[in-house]
């Protein structure tokens, strides 16, 4: 019975919903040995993190009902153990690290405290659990730790907080742990440290690692295994090499296919004269410098890209140049005429030719307007673009244009689905015949193939109506073979900027090269040498 | 992980309201919540002896006959103005709840809606204007909530002669603050919205974010605070009519009733309890509606309504 340290088998758990029944997953087995990493990848909304929550006991019943299946670990199958076995074993054997881990951490209580409560939950001594959790603040790397069991969560920065989360998961020496999406909300370069923590952490202690996840880098990254989900079934099971070069069910080759970096490069388009010169462009918060002198250009129908990570001031250069903000200092000049000066008056008839698609496309559109008068509004705006005869005809060409159907214009956003919203956005901006679409971050929320779709219409888009973007995003390989330029940002200042093909195959500044080398590629051989870059340039 | 931006939400049920008018669209959302509906049907009673009663029962309900003093409710012997019994003066309670309906609605209504313009009207400027607009605007309200309301009340209807239309003025200034503050709180956490940002990317004017952007999400709120207000102000309303500074008789309402028969309780219930449940059954059902508006108003649970049936809810 007890051949491995966790079994799930045959696990059934479906929901009660107002639609009906939802199957979340549907006779999944998997199992996780002692020092293994298991990882279930998997998009939004494939059943991926069910069976962690099932262990967990974590499912609400009602409206959730396991009808079938056994989750046995150390010989015991958890769904018939009493309410209160789980509960010993939870946190003590079995413990688990969630993705938002500001979230999860009480921010009124010193961490040091909400640590070493832990311990003292399962009846260790104060000074005893005071010791533990100093001991392993020092082992997650929190430098200072001595002094930082004093602070409170939100003194911390997010990767810092992600190893707490660890620290107060491995209090009690777990068997197993479990992480969902643990580096999600993690910049690429702190995702990468974070992940090399649980794998040295699992190499001293032996435990089970299962790793949820929807990145394949991740995958490639971490596991020794992993099983791919789709609809709450598990469609294909294997090592990640095995997954990457010999995957046999279509929804693998597609993920597969669909992450990014993988295409052609762009090599620029030919240039004349540049619609928009930023000159010095700078934003001050008090004494905190958010943007220092942003010196670039764009061409018409040219791609650029801004690269950084969270806190390098990328989105403060979009919302500088549309006026959502006001600059401190500098000059934008679109065609020629200094955007930053203009008038409240003067600026609504500029807005036409700047457009801008937001990263989150459940927050962009207003929930209470239908599909028809979200892309209308644009007319209703700018009357001269459209008489309202034609408006009709005009949503729906845009509807098709992005690749949705012209009878989608009655419904209400929330009845699409993510990716079918942010095209909705984009049909919003296209409405008004911009010049140039700046996209903050617009595929960063989207799912593996969703985010390759989105990118494609983009792409295409630009293509056919010549429209330039400015693409913001904080992740390298979306933008390597969409961009015809790029900008990489760090701390407020664009440390480097040059053709797309430069920037990825010859780096020059430091900076470019740590985040080319920490970013996860899903071919795990790739993923070794960038390991091994990585490391070379920790040790330099 | 972003949950919402799975797939499920393609299968929500589409329901196109092809084919149906928007009245009958509405009426059909009314019939799919019960509650609601018996709801509508009490108010629209309400509302027609507010405009018609005192047409019609006004001498009945001012004439006095002491052989029907304090008359217990349930009789019929009287007469069927008499089914809830008689007051101290001998009136039928029933005609009286009748015809008071009027005075007490057009208070109540009139002061509710008073301080729900004003005091979102202000809202949205004091959240939505500069700094420093807000702050003029938030430390009057300040000013007015640190009185207490009966205080302003009495210090105002001093001064000026009472009658309907300064009573309503006066409830109305006391409640203003109650709008401005939600309303200012809503504006600020609204304005910072994706959606909001994005109307202002496409040059939308001030005026058309504010109410094509702003207030439709807001509203609800307001409109549920509205509802619970309607009975305070009517409780205000016999408070200040207790004092004598109020609707004095021979004009009658509510809370008035309640009031005068308040010293009759321990032998004459009545007198108190009919006036009170008619309090108690308006304030409910603008409850009800208004618990059935903000579902029927946002459009991602208005579905609720169009399947039928709340047994999922």
């Amino acid at each position: 019975m007890a051949d491995h340290l966790l079994e799930v088998r045959d696990l059934s758990v479906r929901f009660h919903t107002v639609n009906g029944m939802v199957n979340a997953v549907n006779g999944i087995s998997w199992h996780l040995d002692r020092g293994e990493t298991l990882a279930i990848l998997g998009e939004s909304g494939s059943g991926k993190s069910v069976s962690a929550s099932a262990i967990m006991n974590l499912i609400d019943m009602p409206p959730g009902e396991i009808t079938s299946g056994e989750i046995l670990f150390d010989g015991m199958d958890l769904l018939k153990a009493s309410e209160e076995d789980r509960r010993r074993l939870n946190g003590k054997r079995i413990s688990m690290i969630f993705q938002d881990p500001l979230g999860h951490l009480n921010p009124v209580y010193p961490v040091g405290w909400q640590i070493a409560e832990t311990a003292m939950a399962h009846g260790r001594s104060k000074t005893e659990a005071y010791e533990r959790a100093l001991q392993l603040m020092e082992r997650v790397g929190i430098p200072n730790a001595k002094d930082s069991m004093g602070k409170y969560p939100h003194e911390f920065s997010g990767g810092q907080r992600q190893r707490l989360m660890i620290a107060m998961a491995l209090v009690l020496k777990p068997d197993i742990l479990i992480a969902d999406e643990p580096t999600t909300a993690l910049d690429v370069t702190v995702q990468a440290e974070v992940l090399s923590l649980l794998e040295e952490l699992q190499e001293e202690t032996g435990m089970g690692l299962l790793l949820i996840t929807h990145d394949l880098g991740v995958v490639a990254e971490s596991a020794d295994r992993a099983v791919v989900m789709e609809g709450g079934r598990i469609v294909e099971s294997g090592t990640p090499r095995e997954l990457y070069h010999n995957a046999q069910h279509p929804y693998t080759r597609k993920l597969l296919a669909a992450a990014p970096g993988k295409g052609e490069m762009r090599d620029g388009t030919q240039r004349e004269a540049p619609i928009l010169e930023v000159r010095g462009l700078k934003k001050n918060y008090g004494q905190f410098h958010a943007l220092k002198d942003a010196n670039f250009d764009l061409y018409a129908g040219e791609t650029l890209a801004v690269v950084g990570e969270s806190g390098s001031g990328k989105s403060t250069i979009a919302r500088l140049m549309l006026r959502l903000e006001e600059a401190s200092g500098g000059t934008v000049a679109w065609k020629g005429e200094d955007i930053l000066t203009k008038s409240p008056k003067e600026m609504g008839k500029l807005r036409r030719q700047l457009q801008m698609v937001f990263q989150d496309p459940t927050q962009s559109l207003n929930p209470h307007m239908s599909v028809y008068d979200i892309i209308s509004e644009a007319w209703v705006i700018h009357p001269d673009i459209l008489p309202k005869a034609k408006w009709r005809g005009r949503v729906e060409e845009l509807l098709e244009q992005v690749g949705l159907q012209p009878e989608h214009a009655l419904r209400y956003p929330h009845q699409f689905s993510g990716g079918q919203r942010q095209r909705i956005a984009i049909a919003r901006a296209l409405a008004l015949e911009p010049d140039l679409i700046i996209c903050d971050e617009a595929v960063s929320a989207l799912d593996v193939s969703i985010q390759a779709q989105v990118i494609a219409l983009l792409g295409e888009l630009r293509d056919r109506l010549g429209i330039a973007f400015i693409f913001i995003a904080h992740d390298l390989p979306v933008v390597r073979d969409f961009a015809d330029r790029v900008l990489v940002m760090k701390r407020g200042e664009i440390v480097e900027q040059g053709a797309v093909r430069q920037i990825f195959e010859d780096p020059k500044q430091g900076y470019t090269q740590r985040l080319l080398a920490a970013g996860l590629d899903s071919d795990p051989d790739v993923q070794a040498e960038r390991r091994r870059a990585r490391l070379a340039l920790a040790g330099a | 992980m972003s949950e919402t931006t799975t797939d499920t939400a393609t299968t929500t049920p589409v329901i196109a309201p092809k084919g149906s008018t928007g009245l009958r669209r509405v009426l059909r959302m009314l019939w799919a919540d019960k509650l609601a509906f018996v709801a509508i049907l009490f108010l629209l009673v309400v509302l027609l002896s507010a405009i018609f009663g005192p047409m019609f029962l006004e001498e009945m309900a001012a004439k006095t006959n002491l052989r029907a003093r304090n008359a217990p409710p349930f009789e019929l012997t009287r007469g069927f103005f008499y089914i809830l019994g008689g007051d101290a003066l001998g009136r039928p309670l029933l005609a009286r709840i009748i015809v008071a309906s009027q005075n007490t609605m057009v208070i109540a209504a009139g002061a509710v809606l008073g301080s729900l313009v004003v005091g979102s009207t202000l809202g949205l400027i004091a959240g939505y204007a500069g700094r420093w607009t807000g702050e003029v605007i938030m430390r009057l309200a300040d000013v007015i909530m640190s009185f207490p309301s009966l205080l302003l009340a009495v210090i105002v209807l001093y001064m000026l002669e009472p009658s309907i239309g300064n009573l309503v003025l006066v409830l109305a200034i006391t409640r203003i603050p109650i709008y401005l503050r939600t309303t200012r709180a809503e504006v600020l956490e609204v304005r910072e919205r994706m959606f909001v940002q994005a109307a202002k990317v496409m040059g939308a004017s001030h005026r058309r974010i504010v109410f094509k952007h702003i207030l439709p999400v807001i509203l609800p709120t307001l409109l549920t605070i509205a509802t619970l207000d309607f009975a305070f102000v009517m409780l205000a309303e016999s408070a200040l009519s207790f004092l004598g500074i109020g609707i004095q008789a021979p004009e009658i309402t509510w809370g008035l009733m309640v009031s005068q028969g308040r010293q009759y309780l321990t032998n004459a219930w009545w007198l108190a309890f009919w006036p009170g449940l008619a309090i108690i059954l308006t304030t409910m059902s603008l409850n009800l509606l208004s618990s059935w508006m903000r579902v029927a108003l946002n459009p991602t649970q208005r579905w609720r309504l169009e399947v039928g049936g709340k047994k999922n809810g």
